[in-house]
């Protein structure tokens, strides 16, 4: 393989000017804002994200005129520095890390757009601006950073950032509980993380140091093109993976055996977890629905386009350690096909628009993985940048609507916006089939190559390879399908059934004018029972850039099939190179490859059916029917799904209740019997005071009485020093001082 | 090795805090005479007192600035004979490890000074504030116990240290006990309070004593001969870089068994309880609750901040110099114990119904993560230990600050009392939020360097028991953000409690305590280099004598 060639880049203005906007309006906003208004907050909130964009699409142009291998690099100090140890904070630019840092910069600058429209009636429009900026830095240093830990500064920084935005309407208890459940939650990944790091820092370092001859011993060259001397283990990703060229470091890394595992694949483990911490794949899913509690804009930014995808982006980051463990492969493949399956189920039945998204963006994510577990890297990043279009605007279409319809989220209060609000109907419409795989939009070719790619994996562990876990995404799929229609008709066909409290007969289109406001409406809440409108031209304008994407965005990556060049893959080609030989494929063919894309393309036109027939114009009363069946089973089945499974209820039985229950017993233990064994020894001293003599008199009993006094409520005799007389106590402490010097000098004698 | 004095600095530095006592001392002789009324004589000493601590601070300054780090040789050597007939030295010289834990004893100082100044805003009558009783006796003690605990890190002689030592217990005694809270009858028919919490602290620290006293003089009766600063030869010595050459070259190994049992394991394990105690490691470490609770703030800051580094200290500086075999030995049990502290300590926080108790257990908690540095030995690990202490050191005094905050309002510190604070006190939600933050070990905060490093060096220790050990001790970043998030969401968030609607946010006393500490804290969090550097002679040279 070739050595990557190193190329100074300034590139710590990238996350550098989303940090200053955080520092600026997070210490200046609440008072620029009401001096100078919401200009003052949102001017530098958007500009300096829009500047960092600016210097990624430099950096991206830089790599595009650049050697294949060639990689931005720009280290700033050493941070953690105690050898073999060497972290720095530094920052790196492969391709990788460049089409990261275009999605982030990019959709991460429109969402701040979209926001000076939607919350421009907050007051505490600074604060939202300085956490978005402050968010944006801190997914910037996971993405460029140069070494694991750095990573994890990011990693912990985008949860603080979740944490801070979930809960950003405070003064409501729940949203405050799902800010901290994100935290929490996510901790228990990073808890994985953190173990991984340390056992892939351990375990190449105890790999016996063998003899290598100088001509083959592999080094990473610096700037000028001088090799230099690998340490014995690392945190630096570059220098992992050069590291691992070594077959001997590599095998040894292989087979050695932890707890019955491979150490390579113990480590894939232990990061993967943190991944699904992040990413919200099951185990830890659980916050992402929760976290819609926040305004929508984060929903789009943080838990839709970016943020989850960091678990992503962590395993094709260390795809050289992950290619080793097919054990480690097969578990993150299968989980992501499972998690896909198993949110889309939930996705079926909400009625709450967010919550459909969230559990869709679950799903998504799923698939992800299953492309990562696979191998099939760029496949994965392909779909979390196409993702990223169409979740965004979907997400932002939601927030159009929920802005529209005055804060109602549920869609069973919704219906016929098409008409009210054309852009966002439109837009969402076109995100919709994107995300569905309609053919031509950006999800059909993620996802046909994913499903593919899956189908025809050669490195699983399981019986029936990935035919089984095809099987599953393919299932999903078509779910997928179906609940998005399903939530564009209820959203926007039909008639309106918000309005106020009138029920879901009162309003259409037509009567707008007629319509009576609303009895509780007060203007402060905004006028509650009027009709839904169209959001400013801020908010819209970005929902049409990113409906663009999502139709178009799939171009980038078309499949082989077509005989049509596929750009991404080519461009990601160099940063996966070193894993690639040990990818292998099942070896179908290409009859298999247009079977797949036809059943693919009849599964995102079957949910598309379904949802059209069950929900279009809310003609068809089979839901209702199915939600009120006489039969138990059925009934039980929907209550089951639709409370997702009961798995936050379990988790709250015995994790939660069990972390509580211990710490509770600890505390009990602490103070009934821990302290008071100390209270019986005082008593015990106190015993052998009052046996012994004058001499011990003056000094044990002293001050173990004091003990005893205290504990019988009638110790006052400190107490009594608080006479007023400052001089007695500085006496005394003179008294001491002498004491003890003269103490010192008998003991001279 | 050379030791003559070269520089008086660090005595200086040492020594400023007691000019300023005998400055304060000056004043009340003189009282009688010049008739100054009682507030001039508040003013005055409040004005010595923050003048000597700045002072002192600008003189710890300049150690750091003219310390070089790359070396373990002691620096800043002033060394005197001071009581020839049992070849006791005045000693004090700084290596990096101690230099550290004097720069961080000035600046917490500092911060424990201007915390100590009356509130200008509008006190309750109801609930004197501490700050304005016995105002010059306060300062006295204050600038007794800031040379107290300067001494016991500058001293480079056993006996001159144990001195400090006990000058600083006595102080402390009688802030706790005089300036604390007064007694009270807890629900459970318990009598506690400042007095209380005085007693235990000063009774439980002086049995540490003890033990240690025993230990000193078991080892200066095994010691080789030493030379005194006039070059006098001598049969034993208390010097301490002696005593550690005379270790490295096995004197101790060699020494008579006590009681049957081998030397250097007896004299360890009482060092270790000593130390231990004031660290404090479970199951000795009852007192802190107690003395922190009833504590004034500025005192529960420098007993957090400051106090608890001693104990640490003591196990590197004594413990892992001088019996380097021993803790190989037992480097089992100090690993397990630590791991116990972080994880008990941890479970134990969330249990807490008390904001400052809550903050007190988190110390435990956190000084555990020095203990697991300790016995794994590795250069991440000591180094992360070491600045452990440091980051704790200037993390836990915001802690205190903050807690000090409401209390001086509401008078009351049960965290369920409060809710949605944030709306009537945002500053102050903030800067809690960020002192939060930084104990739980977020990345790029002061509280993480420490935990990772001696997370990454305890797992890099040969042992797989370290590495089971850290994976123990890893749950605590889960329960840590629990408990701190939990205390955040309940008084600061949900819907805001009227009660407390006459609360005003933080004023500029708090706000010059609080700030400073915040900048550190991120400062060392993103750029820890600064006390890597000052560390990294004296690291190694600590653990060259360990096994592994």
């Amino acid at each position: 393989m070739h050595h990557p060639i190193l190329k100074d880049f300034p590139l710590f203005w990238i996350p550098l000017l989303p940090l200053l906007g955080a520092f600026w309006n997070g210490t200046q906003g609440w008072w620029t804002q009401r001096r100078f208004g919401r200009a003052a907050v949102h001017l530098p909130a958007v500009i300096l994200p829009a500047a960092s964009t600016v210097v990624a699409i430099w950096g991206f142009l830089v790599l595009w005129f650049g050697d294949p291998g060639t990689v931005l690099h720009d280290s700033l100090w050493a941070w953690l520095d105690i050898p073999p140890l060497r972290a720095e904070v530094a920052f790196q630019m492969d391709r990788l890390s460049a089409v990261m840092a275009l999605v982030v910069t990019f959709v991460g600058t429109l969402i701040h757009v979209y926001s000076t429209g939607y919350m421009k009636d907050d007051p505490a429009y600074w604060r939202f601006f300085a956490y978005l900026n402050l968010f944006l830095f801190a997914m910037l240093v996971l993405v460029l950073g140069d070494n694991l830990l750095l990573m994890f500064v990011g990693w912990e920084g985008v949860g603080l950032c979740s944490y801070l935005l979930i809960s950003f309407w405070w003064r409501d208890r729940e949203k405050a509980k799902a800010g901290m459940k994100a935290f929490v939650v996510n901790r228990i990944g990073d808890f994985g993380f953190t173990l991984g790091v340390f056992l892939l820092f351990f375990g190449l370092m105890t790999t016996p140091a063998r003899p290598v001859p100088p001509a083959d011993r592999p080094g990473s060259p610096d700037v000028a093109g001088h090799l230099e001397p690998l340490p014995p283990t690392s945190v630096t990703f570059r220098e992992i993976e050069q590291l691992l060229q070594d077959p001997s470091r590599r095998d040894l890394l292989v087979q050695r055996k932890v707890l019955g595992l491979s150490l390579v694949t113990l480590v894939c483990l232990l990061l993967f977890v943190g991944a699904t911490g992040k990413s919200a794949q099951i185990p830890l899913y659980v916050w992402l629905p929760d976290a819609m509690a926040g305004p929508t804009p984060v929903s789009a930014l943080i838990h839709a386009a970016t943020m989850v995808t960091a678990g992503v982006y962590l395993v094709a980051r260390m795809h050289f350690l992950f290619s080793l463990s097919p054990g480690a492969m097969t578990v993150v493949a299968s989980i992501g096909a499972l998690t896909a399956l198993f949110a889309a189920s939930i996705g079926l039945f909400q009625h709450d628009i967010k919550k459909v998204l969230a559990y869709s963006t679950v799903s998504q994510l799923g698939f992800m993985f299953l492309a990562v577990g696979v191998g099939a890297w760029w496949v994965g990043i392909f779909h979390l940048m196409t993702h990223a279009f169409f979740k965004a605007c979907l997400f932002l279409g939601s927030g159009s609507v929920i802005l529209g319809c005055h804060h109602e989220q549920d869609m069973r209060r919704m219906g016929g916006l098409r008409r009210l609000m054309p852009i966002t109907a439109t837009t969402y419409l076109l995100a919709t089939a994107a995300i569905a795989g309609f053919p031509f939009f950006s999800g059909f070719f993620s996802k046909d190559e994913i499903l593919w790619k899956a189908f025809d994996s050669g490195n699983l562990l399981l019986p029936g390879g990935g035919v089984l876990l095809w099987g599953m995404a393919a299932v999903a799929a078509f779910g997928t399908s179906y609940y998005m229609f399903r939530s564009y008709y209820l959203t926007f066909s039909g008639s309106y059934r918000g309005a106020g409290d009138h029920g879901a007969d009162v309003a259409s289109g037509h009567d707008a004018d007629h319509h009576a406001p609303d009895p509780h409406g007060t203007p402060a809440e905004g006028h509650h029972g009027s009709l839904p409108h169209e959001s400013p031209v801020s908010m819209t304008a970005v929902l049409a850039v990113l409906a663009a994407l999502a139709v178009i965005g799939g171009l980038v990556g078309l499949p082989h099939l077509w005989h049509l060049p596929n750009f991404f893959e080519a461009w990601l080609e160099p940063v996966f190179e070193s894993s690639a030989p040990r990818i292998v494929s099942a070896g179908h063919g290409h009859g298999w490859e247009w079977a797949l894309m036809a059943i693919s393309v009849a599964l995102a036109f079957g949910g598309f059916g379904l949802a059209r027939w069950l929900y279009r114009d809310a003609r068809n009363p089979l839901p209702e029917r199915l939600a009120r069946s006489p039969n138990r089973w059925v009934r039980g089945l929907h209550r089951v799904v639709y409370h997702k499974y009961y798995v936050d209820e379990a988790y709250d039985l015995t994790a939660v209740r069990g972390a509580l229950w211990t710490s509770r017993a600890f505390a009990w233990w602490d103070v009934q019997v821990v302290d008071r064994l100390v209270i019986w020894v005082g008593a015990i001293g106190r015993l052998l005071g009052w046996i012994g003599g004058a001499m011990d008199r003056a000094f044990v009993d002293g001050a173990v009485e004091a003990v005893g006094e205290m504990i019988s409520g009638a110790g006052n005799r400190v107490r009594r020093w608080h006479s007023g007389r400052i001089q007695a106590y500085v006496q005394g402490i003179a008294l001491g001082a002498v004491a003890l010097v003269v103490v010192a000098y008998l003991l001279a004698w | 090795m050379d030791l003559t004095t070269n520089s008086l600095l660090l005595t200086w530095t040492v020594f400023t805090p007691a000019i300023g006592l005998a400055a304060i001392l000056l004043l009340l002789a003189l009282r009688p005479l010049a008739r100054w009324p009682q507030v001039f004589l508040d003013q005055a000493a409040r004005g010595i007192g923050v003048v000597t601590t700045v002072v002192a601070t600008a003189l710890g300054i300049a150690l750091w600035a003219g310390f070089d780090g790359s070396t373990a040789a002691l620096q800043f050597i002033h060394r005197t004979v001071w009581m020839r007939s049992w070849n006791i030295e005045y000693f004090v010289a700084v290596d990096g490890l101690s230099l550290s834990m004097v720069v961080l004893t000035v600046v917490v100082f500092l911060a424990g000074a201007v915390a100590s100044l009356p509130w200008w805003g509008a006190l309750d009558d109801h609930h004197p504030h501490f700050s304005k009783r016995h105002v010059p006796g306060y300062w006295v003690l204050f600038l007794l116990l800031e040379t107290g605990v300067l001494g016991t890190f500058a001293a480079q002689d056993f006996f001159l240290f144990y001195v400090f030592w006990e000058v600083m217990l006595l102080p402390m005694y009688f802030l706790i006990g005089i300036w604390g809270a007064p007694p009270r009858r807890d629900p459970d028919g318990r009598v506690r309070g400042g007095p209380y919490a005085a007693i235990k602290f000063f009774l439980y620290t002086l049995a540490g004593s003890v033990l240690m006293l025993l230990a000193m003089i078991a080892i200066y009766y095994a010691s080789g001969p030493g030379t005194l600063a006039d070059g006098t030869a001598t049969q034993h010595t208390f010097n301490l870089p002696l005593l550690a050459r005379q270790a490295r070259e096995g004197t101790f190994l060699r020494a008579a068994p006590i009681l049957g049992l081998d030397f250097a394991r007896v004299v360890f394990v009482g060092l270790f309880i000593g130390f231990a105690i004031k660290v404090p490691m479970f199951p000795f470490h009852t007192w802190l609750p107690d003395a922190h609770v009833d504590a004034p703030t500025p005192i529960s800051v420098i007993l957090a901040g400051i106090l608890l580094k001693t104990g640490v200290y003591g196990l590197f500086r004594f413990n892992l110099q001088l019996f380097p075999g021993a803790l190989d030995w037992a480097s089992y049990a100090v690993g397990v114990l630590g791991v116990v502290n972080i994880v008990y300590g941890a479970f134990v926080c969330m249990a807490q119904k008390d904001l400052k108790k809550l903050i007190a257990y988190s110390s435990v908690s956190h000084m555990g993560f020095c203990l697991l540095g300790l016995a794994a030995g590795t250069p991440q690990a000591v180094n992360g230990a070491i600045f452990q202490m440091v980051g704790h050191g200037i993390v836990s005094p915001m802690l205190f600050l903050v807690a000090g905050v409401i209390y001086d309002r509401a008078h009351t510190r049960q965290i369920e009392a409060f809710g949605g604070l944030a709306h009537r006190m945002p500053e102050y939600a903030a800067v809690t939020g960020l002192a939060f933050m930084a104990s739980l070990g977020l990345p790029g905060l002061a509280g993480f360097v420490g935990e990772v490093l001696v997370f990454l060096g305890s797992f890099a220790a040969t042992d797989p028991l370290f590495r089971v050990l850290v994976s123990i001790g890893a749950l605590s970043v889960i329960i840590t953000a629990a408990y701190y998030l939990w205390t955040m969401q309940r008084m600061f968030l949900g819907p805001f409690n009227e009660a407390w609607a006459h609360l005003m946010d933080m004023n500029w006393r708090e706000r010059i305590t609080l700030y400073p500490l915040a900048v550190v804290t991120v400062v060392l969090g993103v750029w820890p280099v600064p006390v890597f550097r000052m560390l990294e002679g004296t690291v190694g040279t600590l653990i060259g004598g360990l096994g592994h």
